[in-house]
């Protein structure tokens, strides 16, 4: 798979203050591209620089194989976190403008805003101005004008604030459409439980250090402790409890059940495959549980901040 | 169309749009007009109120000076005592009683003179009687001393300094004054232009920066695009406006000139002018010398340079209102900025109105017609008398050249400005980003 976006090395320093600090990724073609960070981390300004809305002190930003330049603001649509409208704009005025500005002509932009407004159904908000819109009705004008024209790169920041439940899920199938279509998607949010349900690579920075970056199913796997969650049915539960205690390290365990069951997390050593451990534990009791901790994206998250304190 | 032309567009439609605009823009010339046409209604109103006069002459010289004219009649009493003639005046509901005793000598008459009136008389009015019993008595000690009246009359010399440059070109003293007026104007209209203008430029980057437009817009176009496009498009909002206010204003005034000369003429204007020259200094024959005078300056030439030093230090100072704009939130802020803008404009119009109408080619004129920050307000003012074109050139070339300064300086305070939020910068601070 060929990278559409790469950065590499950027940095970007304001007076004393070094906001990126030869920070490189790499997203995919085709992928939905998670970056993650801490407030303050350096998200936005590497935003900014791919947007070129900033320009890196030093370091290269490719996109699609060529080095970045003024014309490519037409592939890119950008969400940003800061985003509003002109409030005494009408709808459909504003979004022409906005579409024209990258590039579109008038008639393609009307027939394209046509399409969005008929799938929204939001077509009689066209002389609306924007004061008169709820912040999330606004939210949605705004995420048409971002995909209006195209782009091979999507870049959304914060995509679902403002957005009540259903149209937040609205907005999320777009995304995946969008990526089927063939559109790269690199995605900054806070909310980990959207990562995990979208994106396929992700990267952490850090007080502006990169400090992750990968597959999302490769970094699950390397950061897995080979922990299962088990669930045991025994006549004697302490005296099976001390007896795994002492033979492997355990944990009690938390999830909900029917019946009276020893819950455990048990953690192996490398040596120890899965199927040793249900062979002994089937000789010992029932097993009605028997569940592989895959780390989620925000433990991972939370231990490689701490790790980097 | 380019993201330029798109922009420039979406704000000088955004500019006329407004409601503020288009009210101003049709109605102040109307409400100034209005005005000036209210003032001289309510002076005609006053003067069309004829003011009765009666006087007793006891010396018998008088009888045939005065003469009731326009607004005054003078009805003559000399035959009725004088507590007589008071009471008649009271319950005749009169303007006042002249009354000129008889004495020994013109000195000592001069002195006694007295006039009855209920509330103290128009100044206008007591003026025209005591120049028309001064001249009066004037001739008679005249007469008293054995020297002939049309001997003097020939012996008086009329002085009238004609002005003419070494190009030929007549002017006169009043031709100076309707020069300064014009000038002054021009200057103090383009400065509320620069003011008036800047500010939108700079109300609209507030805009940009509070409703948070501002990155999804600069994702698509330069910032530096962004500054300019709403400079321009500004621009031609206020050229808009300033045409059609030469346009209105040029039908209102040859509205005006037409009613106010048709009215002179109507009235005997010969006779008028005879004896309000004799009286009040000629007012009414200055004024349609006054309207001549307008129509031999170089109008055009005002309105075209007016154009070119507004778009001139419009550019100027809109950019730095611009960088002010996108340094602060909220216009509140901004005022702490406010005075480098200010303080030159509020410079440029002292200078025109003490140094130029001084000296329009003095050294100060001169010097500050050529300061970039000045030169649009006091070079117009300099116009209407008359400056050479190679140093209006100069001073174009110089305030182009600052405008390309300016604007590129603006244009980085301007690009890290509008996307910092929540701080209220120092001037130091706006230094520091010139160097990011």
């Amino acid at each position: 798979m060929t990278n559409l976006l790469e950065v590499q090395q950027a940095t970007k320093q304001f007076g004393d203050f070094i906001a990126l600090n030869k920070v490189s990724i790499a997203v995919p073609k085709g992928s939905i591209f998670g970056l993650l960070g801490p407030n303050g981390a350096g998200k936005t300004t590497l935003i900014r620089i791919i947007n070129q809305i900033t320009l890196p002190d030093s370091g290269n930003v490719f996109l699609d194989g060529s080095p970045l330049q003024s014309h490519h603001i037409r592939d890119i649509g950008y969400l940003p976190e800061e985003r509003g409208l002109y409030k005494s704009m009408k709808v459909g005025e504003q979004a022409l403008y906005l579409a024209q500005l990258k590039g579109l002509s008038k008639k393609e932009a009307k027939e394209r805003l046509r399409y969005w407004f008929e799938k929204f159904e939001i077509t009689d908000w066209w002389d609306k101005k924007i004061q008169e819109l709820s912040k999330g009705m606004a939210q949605k004008v705004q995420f048409i004008v971002t995909v209006l024209h195209r782009p091979k790169l999507l870049i959304f920041d914060e995509p679902f604030s403002g957005f009540d439940p259903i149209n937040a899920t609205v907005i999320k199938d777009e995304i995946l459409q969008l990526r089927d279509e063939g559109a790269t998607v690199i995605f900054s949010t806070h909310r980990m439980e959207s990562v995990e349900e979208l994106c396929d690579h992700i990267a952490l920075i850090h007080k502006s250090n990169k400090i992750l970056e990968g597959k999302v199913s490769n970094i699950k796997r390397e950061y897995k402790s080979n922990t299962f969650e088990v669930g045991l049915l025994s006549e004697n539960k302490d005296a099976l409890q001390s007896e795994l205690a002492d033979k492997f390290c355990t944990e009690p365990a938390n999830f909900k059940a029917i019946d009276d069951q020893l819950k455990l997390k048990i953690s192996l050593d490398k040596e120890t495959s899965s199927n040793d451990l249900l062979r002994y534990l089937s000789d010992k009791a029932t097993i009605v549980r028997f569940n592989e901790m895959i780390p989620s994206v925000n433990e991972i998250f939370i231990k490689t901040i701490t790790e980097n304190e | 169309m380019s993201n330029l032309q798109l922009i420039i567009r979406r704000e000088f439609v955004a500019r006329v749009r407004n409601k503020t605009f288009i009210v101003m823009t049709f109605l102040s010339p109307f409400i100034i007009v209005g005005m000036v046409g209210l003032i001289i209604w309510l002076t005609t109103l006053n003067n069309d109120e004829v003011k009765e006069i009666a006087y007793i002459d006891e010396t018998g010289l008088f009888e045939t000076d005065f003469k009731s004219f326009d607004n005054i009649d003078y009805v003559n009493y000399t035959n009725v005592k004088l507590e007589a003639a008071k009471d008649s005046v009271i319950s005749n509901k009169m303007y006042g009683l002249l009354y000129i005793p008889k004495k020994e000598s013109t000195n000592s008459l001069a002195e006694s003179i007295q006039f009855y009136a209920d509330e103290s008389p128009n100044y206008s009015i007591l003026n025209t009687i005591e120049s028309i019993i001064a001249s009066k008595l004037t001739n008679q000690n005249y007469k008293a001393k054995g020297i002939d009246l049309t001997t003097i009359e020939n012996a008086k010399a009329r002085v009238n300094i004609k002005i003419e440059n070494f190009s030929g070109e007549k002017t006169s003293k009043l031709s100076n004054i309707v020069k300064m007026i014009f000038g002054g104007a021009a200057g103090y209209l383009l400065m509320m232009f620069i003011i008036i203008y800047g500010n939108m430029v700079m109300r609209s980057v507030i805009e940009e920066k509070t409703n948070r437009i501002i990155e999804i817009i600069i994702s698509s176009v330069k910032p530096m695009q962004l500054m300019l496009g709403k400079i321009l498009g500004t621009s031609f909002a206020g050229i808009l406006q300033f045409f059609i206010w030469v346009i209105l204003g040029g039908v209102l005034l040859s509205i005006g000139m037409f009613v106010l000369v048709g009215d002179i003429d109507q009235s005997n204007m010969q006779e008028a002018l005879k004896v309000m020259e004799d009286t009040q200094g000629g007012i009414v024959a200055n004024v349609t010398e006054f309207l001549i005078e307008i129509q031999t300056l170089p109008l055009l030439e005002l309105v075209f340079f007016f154009l070119i030093y507004f778009v001139g230090g419009y550019f100027l100072y809109s950019s730095i209102y611009a960088a002010i704009g996108a340094a602060v939130d909220s216009e509140t802020d901004s005022q702490q900025f406010m005075l480098p803008i200010i303080l030159p404009l509020m410079l440029g119009i002292y200078v025109g109105f003490f140094a130029v109408i001084e000296n329009p080619h003095g050294t100060v004129s001169t010097i500050f017609s050529m300061i970039p920050l000045t030169s649009p307000i006091v070079m117009l003012m300099r116009i209407p008398f008359g400056v050479p074109w190679w140093e209006i050139l100069i001073s174009i070339i110089i305030l182009i050249g600052s405008i390309i300064f300016m604007v590129w300086l603006a244009g980085k305070i301007y690009r890290i400005g509008i996307l910092m939020y929540g701080k209220k910068p120092s001037y130091k601070e706006l230094f520091k980003w010139l160097k990011y």
